[in-house]
């Protein structure tokens, strides 16, 4: 039985990927907290993730050249939401500047968490070649 | 890699802040340079923020090495920039003082249209923006610290 990367790292990396991606889009929101007719995006971490893993289960099979095989294939920006604004400002601005705070924190602890997970693998893997 | 793009959407959110605040100083230093016509009278100053979109920035790192469009994926926009000053058009305050050396063969002055309290708040609010684009800078380098540290025991 081969073992690949793919298969021992599981989705950490793609979850770590994702977490870089997710830090981008929230620190864009917060750049624009005072541009007026700004919309506050994101993604929905958990259809991505979802999507991801069933990919690992069943391959796609593309027939023309514009079929996607993956949730995080470049351009698929299709995947990219807008917040439901809580308190509307006056200026078309939806950006909830605490709770994008708190999304920024809550990902970079979840960043940190993946990493963890990566990293143990990697040891784990390490521990391995080394018949320790 | 687009935590360095966190760097560079902060960076940018920074610098408009602080020429948010220039423009806060300038009317506030401004606030009561009287002048004897109205042309010649110092007008409020806003900056003009707007989001830089994605393929403005794509434009410039057009395809990367591996042929993929740079830039592309799940991004919702590269920053903010400001896209110009505008003066305010709110009226002048035009006060009659006749003993003042500005003052016009009628004897009236002009004040700046500058609100003081409008622009403290303003103020206010730029700092703490700024602080928080400052945090989330802190915070992806400590997130790209620990990337660097993937695979030590």
């Amino acid at each position: 039985m081969a073992i690949t990367f793919d298969k021992a790292l599981g989705i950490h990396p793609q979850a770590l990927l994702l977490r870089t991606q997710r830090a981008e889009i929230i620190a864009n929101n917060i750049a624009n907290a005072d541009t007026p007719n700004y919309k506050a995006r994101d993604i929905d971490f958990h259809a991505l993730l979802t999507g991801e893993a069933e990919r690992n289960r069943m391959t796609v099979s593309r027939t023309q050249a514009g079929h996607q095989t993956s949730l995080l294939e470049p351009g698929y920006s299709a995947d990219l939401q807008y917040r439901t604004p809580s308190q509307p400002s006056i200026d078309g601005n939806t950006v909830d500047m605490q709770e994008e705070q708190a999304e920024y924190a809550r990902n970079a602890m979840a960043f940190q968490a993946s990493f963890t997970f990566l990293n143990r693998k990697f040891s784990g893997l390490t521990s391995a070649i080394k018949g320790e | 890699m687009s935590l360095t793009n966190v760097f560079n959407i902060a960076g940018s959110a920074m610098s408009a802040q602080s020429i948010r605040l220039n423009t806060v100083a300038s009317n506030i230093a401004n606030a009561e340079s009287v002048s004897s016509s109205v042309e010649e009278t110092y007008r409020a100053r806003q900056p003009v923020f707007a989001l830089i979109q994605q393929q403005l920035a794509a434009d410039s790192a057009a395809i990367g090495a591996d042929g993929m469009a740079a830039g592309a994926g799940i991004s919702a926009g590269q920053g903010v920039e400001v896209r110009g000053i505008v003066e305010s058009e709110a009226p002048l305050r035009r006060e009659y003082e006749p003993g003042h050396p500005m003052a016009d063969d009628e004897g009236y002055i002009f004040y700046p249209n500058v609100n003081v309290v409008e622009e403290m708040t303003n103020m206010i609010s730029a700092s703490r923006s700024f602080q928080t684009n400052a945090d989330i800078m802190n915070t992806a380098k400590e997130m790209m610290q620990r990337a660097l540290t993937l695979g030590q025991s």
